[in-house]
């Protein structure tokens, strides 16, 4: 009998194809390409982390570990956050390894979702935020932010976005796309009310290495929060280890017993050699993520300040490794902008339009790429503007 | 001599990639042109930044002609003839193009290049062993350059990222 009918879900069938995957098959064919519009960085992971997981291999360790990751690593994860961050968990019973922090972000819905339930979610955004409230039978409810007030999410905002149905609102600090940087103060401000509301907080802190200015501060370690948030982090950017995909998730014990649940059964674990890979990049790669960083700080000056000369409006974010410059001033709408750009320069960015409310108007731009690339980007990116 | 921290940065890049400009520099650190550029005079007259050069890989040019050893020298430092004088004897031959006072089994170590092995092993018979203060040299001749100040030679890593990601 032929197939006459879709067996794909309804739910799956009104999920809307990411944005970002345009200019992937845009970019993907052509020749010549400055591409600013990569999501990770141009290290490759440290060779100390590496060679541990070689090593793990020549010594035959390839069987499962425990669901939540092997004890040591969780404990020197829970080591790591303490001392970086200030905040403190039990390796046992509130950690849980992960396949990157994108299976965090799935297992923290899924975990406190009812249908119905809804997120708040503070967008410009990472993209894959709303779809994952969304396949949790949650509601999202994006609130935009805006240049004017340096991307940061504002209490009053916040207050209008609550409803009775508001469960949770997930929050990143240091930001994609905007690099964004929530100090102690604001995220103060934001505390009082997620406390008046009853809420939880779903933290995205991966690009937490990744602050320049003045030291990230985790949601978690504000007075009364750590009871409230569930703590995403991982090894994919400030240590490098994308393609390792390891993350990890931090929470009070009934929160992780209820991800762990999902997690025992949708993964088992987390990949074996990876989490041996993190646990020789905890104990000896500090010094690396330091200078990764030291680099990444003088790529954002250079660039900040290059677009701000050939005319975009670009505002110095305190984190990540992103910039995102207006391009208001062009005339175009950033898909347009970034289509143009990618067609008569061969520069690939990604249109703000499709991060989310208060995307439209600016484009994402990766400094992670070298100095060389770069300046070449710019050169280009200033022909294109001021042709 | 005490420098700031945008020195300091300006020495750490320059170390790296000494053909950054004054401009580039001045966006990476934050610092006007006109700041970065006299920083850079100061540090160059205090001989902080001694020099300017490229990396070259000479095995990579046919018929180039190239061989670099390293030699171990020990040395009997003498009255009014310490190790500094006798290390300035060394690096005075423009065959010889590094000189350092080591801790350990000898006392200085010395690069030498030249175009041939022969030419090198004359110059350690016939310019250094015969210096007064030299009890002993051991040569050893590069084979291969893997990596050299912090730069891989052969570096077979490439950029594999997709071209655009979340
Ligand atoms: C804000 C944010 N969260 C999570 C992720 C996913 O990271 P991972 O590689 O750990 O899954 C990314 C990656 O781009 C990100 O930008």
């Amino acid at each position: 009998m032929p197939v006459t009918k879709s067996y794909v879900a309804k739910s799956v069938e009104a999920m809307r194809p990411s944005g970002i995957r345009k200019f992937f098959d845009l970019a993907a064919g052509m020749e010549g390409v400055i591409s600013l519009g990569v999501g990770e960085p141009d290290f490759v992971t440290s060779w100390s982390a590496r060679e541990a997981a070689i090593l793990s291999l020549e010594r035959g360790f390839t069987s499962y570990t425990a669901n939540a990751g092997l004890l040591e690593l969780r404990e020197e994860i829970v080591s790591y956050i303490h001392h970086r961050f200030d905040v403190t968990y039990d390796a046992t019973e509130e950690v849980i390894v992960t396949v990157g922090a994108s299976q965090a972000i799935d297992l923290a819905m899924r975990a406190i979702l009812d249908p119905g339930d809804e997120v708040v979610v503070v967008e410009p955004c990472f993209v894959s935020y709303v779809p994952m409230v969304e396949l949790a039978g949650g509601k999202a409810v994006t609130v935009g932010t805006r240049g004017e007030e340096q991307f940061k999410l504002q209490p009053e905002a916040l207050k209008e976005a609550i409803t009775s149905k508001t469960k949770a609102l997930l929050l990143c600090s240091p930001n994609n796309p905007t690099g964004a940087q929530l100090d102690k103060e604001d995220l103060k401000a934001i505390a009082a009310i997620v406390e008046e509301h009853d809420l939880i907080v779903v933290a995205d802190e991966i690009y937490a290495e990744l602050a320049y200015d003045i030291p990230h501060t985790s949601f978690a370690s504000l007075d009364g929060m750590r009871e409230r948030t569930i703590l995403i982090n991982g090894f994919s950017k400030g240590f490098a280890m994308t393609g390792w995909r390891l993350g990890f998730v931090c929470a009070p014990p009934e929160l992780t017993a209820a991800m762990l649940k999902i997690h025992q059964y949708a993964m088992m674990c987390a990949s074996t050699p990876a989490q041996y890979a993190a646990l020789e990049a905890l104990k000896s790669g500090m010094s690396d993520v330091e200078e990764m960083k030291k680099d990444y700080r003088r790529r954002r000056n250079y660039i900040v300040q290059s677009f701000n000369e050939i005319g975009l409006d670009c505002l110095m974010p305190g984190g990540a490794f992103y910039v995102f410059p207006s391009i208001q001033s062009t005339g175009y709408t950033s898909d347009q902008f970034a289509e143009l750009l990618l067609k008569e320069e061969q520069v690939a960015v990604v249109p703000g339009s499709v991060f989310g409310k208060g995307g439209e108007g600016f484009v994402r731009c990766s400094y992670a790429s070298s100095m060389e690339q770069l300046q070449e980007a710019v050169r280009r990116i200033d022909r294109f503007v001021n042709k | 001599m005490k420098i700031n921290k945008k020195e300091q940065e300006i020495l750490e890049i320059l170390e790296k990639d000494a053909r950054l400009t004054p401009a580039d520099l001045s966006k990476m650190i934050g610092e006007d042109e006109e700041a970065v550029k006299s920083m850079i005079k100061r540090l160059e007259k205090e001989k902080v930044l001694v020099h300017y050069t490229a990396l070259v890989d000479w095995s990579k040019v046919e018929d180039s002609e190239h061989v670099t050893a390293m030699i171990d020298v020990k040395v009997t430092p003498k009255r009014g003839v310490g190790f500094n004088e006798t290390a300035e004897r060394i690096y005075r031959f423009k065959e010889v193009s590094s000189v350092y006072l080591m801790s350990g089994a000898y006392d200085l170590s010395v690069t030498v290049e030249g175009r041939t092995m022969k030419e090198v092993a004359r110059f350690v018979s016939e310019k250094l062993s015969v210096l007064e203060e030299v009890v002993s040299t051991t040569t050893h001749f590069q084979l291969k350059k893997y990596k050299h100040d912090g730069k891989i030679f052969e570096d077979k890593q490439t950029d594999n990222r997709m071209v655009v990601s979340p």
